[in-house]
């Protein structure tokens, strides 16, 4: 009875943008909050840890906490193209556009999803990859969209952008976690938001959020900010340095 | 050991490039061809953006034939009254392609264009040389003598357009008109491919002009260079592209490859040079005609929005 209660109470809590519930509290650090790219970078990772607050009054849980740690990177337009046969040959057809979707995404929980959340659950606190972007209202209208949905989280995950890791969530006690987050090389600049969320008994109990960046550092963000700024001083030192090179070449090889 | 590439936004393998760009500046240095049309897809097949592949590669071409040009011009073969019209008609052509390849680039038909331009234009071209050095290698056989360039006092009907100027150091006299729609063309076709065009350039001049091929190259490699310091220019102002880097490393391992490669050509004779060159050519044309005319593993493919990245 009580735990009916307390499942009511806390989805309720959820659909209402989830506040945290009231019997356990979630705090989440970083390891880091800044992720530099310097000449060296081959990607990188960073931790998240984590402690399930329990409050002294409330009973034990007959059900076990299960994190689900969301990564959401910085967002951009998407652009899905498919090929097709026209004639002999293969070209690119149909596009869908995904608007603000984010290039990075990565997905990590402590036990496979299925094994504590309903799909239907896992749409609506959007949970997975297929879901975590998943538009807030509405539906999508195009029947064809899922397939384009689908390609783009394929292409992603082949490209190690987006990642889905069913153990990825380890915990260290019965309340402490952590959870490695892998940033690829390909990885692009600008803001990541880290979203953790507690889970028992398939509703949520705790949400909390954290963020980091990815930034180029030294050489490599003055010659971007360089190249987008002053585009012609970039470009024209481009080529005397080319031009340089070419001639010293000459200097070095001569033969006659 | 790795390499973070600030506007490709990837590490690269430094001993990679430098391997690859040695062994295409091996391959440019044997036969006085920029290389860029064999660069530019390796870059693309090894997940560079084909934005930043085609105009790092208009500067490492730029780079290439700055040694190519000083080395003619010191022994002379360099035409620079001929040079000039082509390279006036190339930045004219450089131009025009560099605002194709833009609007190409929105249109989201980059890829099928230049897939589409080199599977026509190495075939083509490819064949034709093939065609030319089998059938020159078999009368070399037959023992019959080769054709001879040019005949006194004939000359082919473009030459005799209105404009016609002198160019003694090509032992020309010909139109302006021909040559600069040629070098009009052929800028076009390097600032969208990210090619020097001089693999066009020199047969076209030598068949179509029939101009001393001594005087050929040097002057092929003057037009070359002045077009893609243009380009290289151009894709850094209108799109950014420019991995200045990736450039840097390109030039050091095709520099080096290529003055092997200009050693081994001197150990190689005139037939098995073209009919090389030819195959060569007609490989990379067949390998994107694979790409056009077989069904895709993944028939989707997903690109970034361009516009505000930083």
């Amino acid at each position: 009875m009580r735990r009916a209660a307390l499942t009511l109470t806390a989805a309720c809590l959820s659909a209402l943008a989830s506040v945290p519930a009231k019997a356990e509290a979630l705090i989440a650090a970083l390891s880091t909050h800044r992720i530099a790219i310097a000449s060296n970078f081959t990607g990188d990772q960073l931790a998240v840890f984590g402690l399930v607050e329990r409050d002294g009054r409330s009973v034990a849980r007959a059900d076990p906490y299960d994190i689900v740690v969301t990564v959401r990177g910085p967002q951009r337009m998407l652009i899905v193209r498919e090929k097709e046969r026209v004639g002999p040959i293969w070209i690119n057809r149909n596009q869908r556009r995904f608007p603000d979707r984010s290039i990075y995404l990565s997905v990590a929980t402590n036990r496979p999803i299925k094994e504590f959340l309903s799909e239907e659950a896992a749409r609506r606190d959007k949970i997975g990859l297929a879901n975590a972007q998943r538009p807030p209202t509405g539906f999508d209208f195009e029947f064809d969209i899922a397939r384009f949905r689908d390609a783009l989280i394929r292409t992603l995950e082949g490209r190690q952008l987006y990642t889905l890791d069913e153990r990825g969530v380890t915990f260290l006690s019965p309340a402490l976690f952590s959870s490695q987050i892998k940033i690829p090389a390909i990885a692009p600049t600008g803001p990541y938001e880290v979203e953790v969320l507690l889970y028992a008994g398939g509703s949520i109990l705790a949400r909390q959020t954290t963020n980091f960046e990815v930034v180029k550092t030294g050489a490599e963000q003055r010659m971007t900010s360089a190249a987008h700024d002053r585009p012609l001083l970039y470009g024209l030192a481009t080529v005397a340095v080319a031009l340089l090179l070419g001639w010293l070449a000459t200097v070095i090889f001569r033969r006659d | 050991m790795q390499i973070y590439l600030p506007i490709a936004e990837l590490p690269i393998s430094i001993f990679l490039v430098l391997g690859l760009s040695g062994a295409v500046g091996f391959i440019s240095g044997l036969f006085g061809v920029g290389g860029g049309f064999l660069l530019t897809p390796l870059l693309i097949f090894l997940d560079i953006p084909p934005a930043v592949a085609v105009a790092t590669v208009a500067a490492q071409v730029a780079g290439s034939s700055m040694t190519g040009v000083l080395t003619y011009w010191r022994r002379n073969a360099l035409d620079f009254k001929l040079g000039g019209i082509l390279v006036t008609g190339g930045i004219v052509g450089t131009i025009m392609g560099v605002l194709f390849f833009n609007s190409m680039r929105r249109l989201g038909q980059l890829e099928l264009v230049i897939t589409l331009a080199y599977v026509t234009l190495f075939t083509c071209i490819g064949g034709l040389m093939l065609f030319d050095a089998v059938r020159a290698a078999l009368r070399d056989r037959s023992g019959k003598p080769a054709r001879r360039l040019r005949e006194a006092g004939s000359h082919p009907p473009w030459m005799g357009l209105p404009l016609r100027m002198r160019f003694p150091r090509s032992q020309l006299y010909a139109s302006v008109i021909p040559i600069a729609a040629l070098a009009v063309i052929i800028g076009f076709i390097g600032a969208v491919l990210g090619v020097g065009g001089g693999f066009m350039l020199v047969p076209a001049l030598i068949y179509f002009f029939r101009i001393p091929p001594a005087v050929v190259v040097g002057t092929s490699l003057f037009q070359i260079l002045v077009t893609m310091t243009g380009a290289t220019v151009l894709h850094a102002v209108t799109n950014q592209s420019v991995d200045i880097i990736l450039a840097m490393l390109l030039l050091v391992g095709g520099v080096i490859g290529a003055q092997f490669g200009g050693r081994a050509a001197r150990n190689l004779n005139v037939s098995s040079f073209r009919l090389l060159l030819a195959l060569l050519i007609l490989s990379v044309g067949l390998r994107f005609a694979v790409e056009l005319f077989l069904p895709p593993n993944e028939p989707y493919s997903v690109v970034v929005q361009e516009g505000v990245q930083r």
